[in-house]
């Protein structure tokens, strides 16, 4: 491996618009403040900071450390926003607030949550997973039992196919990340490998898909290729360390890598063999997408290659010309991300993002950009690859393919379409000022 | 903590081919008779397979729909309360945003199955089987599907024809 010499002046843009080389974010070589060879002002070069002084906080003895430690008051609006705040009798929806947040684990009080009949109350003591159908013995398995098993730890994004519908607009609903991409979450998953579970069972070859189904009053079911069953899916026990959320399928559910979320079975208490997929509401109706052409997908459950930026992002704005870092998340159900470029011309010129290690497979990696602004106006964007060489659509080529509204779409809540993977665009002004656009 | 309660299971345990590894599970599953599933096997697939003893026609299905289904769903399958879907709508799906409503089914046992294992909403699993065929049937009815005197039951259910049937491509039948 070849040591680079550390350069000492500031790094040049690579890219229109102030976007720099991604190799100045690696060790500590880099003088990204004091002069620069552009002459544009940075922090450093700005008025000196005040005296320091002892804050009241300095002065006293705190609160003492609760059981259970939530985020300071100061963080009251790192919440996830929701959909039905009135507790209507209906389905409710909860969003990451992604502009809100760093690095790539979604912390569990703000994990995603999509509820179609409420969050039922489980005693994980009563709780039972039966396994049966198309097998050689059923079997039915508890939280305990389950608990002796050998178990695996993986880090995995779960998407809403429905995340980011709002942008099936044919203009761009001006609205955060959080708002428009918050159906999505990256969590570090532990549990039982369901093909651990249907080893005991057994398998009728005749099965070529299992149905999962839910405790939940809807019994929410969906079909599951015995294929991807026996590949990487999970019955996960653990989210994050702790026993899985409520509203994340308490006290187990289906972990299905890559795969769009309602297929994540939460409250999983029977998975049955079947001959043929079992057609269920959701894989008929909220699920398949209508196509440009007047066809209808089935069974599009890959949650495909991704990535938007949220740092800047709308709800920021930006304090002035200087260094920013530009950073977002992108992940694959096909794999591990495999390289992230970033665009501050709409898309005219790219330069190629640093991407934080560990770059994990189905799983949110944090990408970031070096980036000086110079108070003129610029496009932020962000395009994604895999390594299964699938790469995100461009806007103009995904729109080609799989349509927008005839008329704008004026509810950020609403489901227009489902499964966009394309660019996001955000706007900069030169007051600082960020819009979603598409460009 | 390691010894194995339930050896009965492992003895049943299968490899799933030539090369699998099979590793020695713990065998904690607790073996069931399937009829003692049958509280929670409701599931009815397409071919009609789980479909329950029983029938119903539409003329039948009208009274029990305004009883429990017309709060949320709407007089006749429209106008629905807030944030629900009308249970009739259009059968042709040109835009992309085209509200999806039973029409969009390719099959008409997802109907059968939804409104058994779901509804009504503040109530599930409560509904009979005659209740169930007779509500399928009234809602098929009101979107023009079958006729009003059409019967529902385990044979006529899965020969309805949906008027969507046919507009579905799979999207990657290769990873199915």
């Amino acid at each position: 491996m070849t040591i680079r010499k550390r350069r000492k002046a500031p790094p040049e843009p690579v890219a229109g618009n102030g976007l720099l080389d991604r190799r100045a974010l690696l060790g500590r070589g880099i003088v990204f403040a004091g002069a620069t060879t552009t002459g544009v002002g940075t922090l450093l070069t700005g008025a000196a900071a005040d005296p320091l002084k002892n804050d009241p906080w300095s002065l006293e003895m705190g609160s003492v450390v609760p059981a259970y430690q939530v985020p300071s008051r100061f963080e009251k609006d790192v919440i996830r926003t929701r959909s039905n705040p009135n507790n209507e009798f209906r389905n409710s929806h909860a969003r990451t607030p992604h502009h809100l947040l760093q690095g790539t684990v979604t912390p569990n009080g703000l994990f995603f949550s999509i509820s179609h009949s409420g969050l039922p109350d489980i005693d994980p003591a009563q709780h039972k997973l039966v396994i049966h159908g198309l097998v050689k013995q059923p079997l039915v398995y508890t939280v305990e039992s389950l608990s002796r098993y050998p178990m695996v730890t993986r880090m995995h994004f779960l998407e809403c196919s429905g995340n980011s519908a709002p942008m099936f607009s044919n203009e761009p609903v001006q609205a955060t990340a959080q708002a428009l991409h918050g159906l999505c979450s990256n969590a570090e998953w532990t549990g039982v490998l369901l093909s651990t579970l249907l080893e005991e069972t057994g398998i009728d070859p005749k099965a070529k898909w299992l149905l999962a189904e839910g405790a939940d009053s809807l019994a929410l079911h969906r079909s599951v290729p015995v294929k991807k069953a026996l590949d990487d899916a999970m019955i996960a026990l653990y989210q994050n360390g702790e026993r899985v959320q409520p509203g994340n399928g308490y006290p187990m559910r289906l972990l299905l890598p890559g795969y769009q979320g309602n297929m994540n079975v939460k409250h999983v208490r029977r998975i049955k063999l079947i001959d043929q997929p079992a057609m269920s509401f959701f894989e008929s109706k909220t699920y398949s997408q209508i196509l440009p052409n007047g066809k209808m997908w089935l069974f599009h459950f890959l949650q495909e290659v991704k990535s938007f930026i949220t740092h800047p992002s709308f709800g920021h704005s930006l304090n002035g010309p200087g260094y920013y870092e530009i950073s977002g998340i992108a992940y694959s159900g096909n794999g591990r991300i495999s390289k992230v470029m970033v665009s501050a011309d709409g898309g005219k010129s790219w330069a190629q993002a640093a991407l934080q290690a560990p770059v994990l497979p189905k799983a949110f990696t944090r990408f970031r950009m070096p980036w000086r602004w110079d108070g003129q106006p610029a496009v932020l964007q962000s395009r994604a690859w895999d390594e299964s060489g699938e790469v995100q659509p461009l806007r103009a080529d995904f729109v080609a393919a799989r349509g927008q509204t005839s008329k704008p779409v004026t509810n950020p809540l609403a489901f227009p379409n489902q499964h966009y993977n394309s660019i996001t665009s955000w706007g900069v002004d030169s007051s600082g000022g960020i819009k979603h656009v598409y460009a | 903590m390691f010894t194995r309660k339930s050896p009965f299971a492992l003895l049943l345990a299968v490899a799933f081919g030539a090369g699998t590894a099979c590793a020695e599970t713990p065998g904690l599953g607790k073996p069931i008779n399937e009829a003692d599933i049958t509280a929670w096997n409701i599931d009815v697939l397409p071919d009609g397979t789980g479909l329950p003893p029983g029938s119903g026609a539409a003329t039948q299905g009208a009274a029990i729909y305004s009883q429990k289904c017309a709060m949320c769903h709407g007089e006749n399958g429209v106008n629905p309360a807030a944030g629900i879907l009308p249970l009739v709508g259009p059968s042709k799906f040109d835009r992309i945003d085209t509200m999806k409503t039973v029409p969009y089914y390719k099959y008409a046992t997802t109907l059968f199955d939804v409104i058994r294992r779901s509804m009504p909403y503040q109530m599930p699993k409560t509904l009979t089987n005659d209740e169930l065929y007779a509500l399928s049937a009234y809602i098929l009815s009101l979107n023009k599907i079958i006729g009003e005197n059409d019967v529902m039951d385990t044979k006529t259910l899965p020969q309805v024809k949906m008027p969507n049937r046919d507009n579905f491509i799979i999207w990657a039948p290769d990873k199915i």
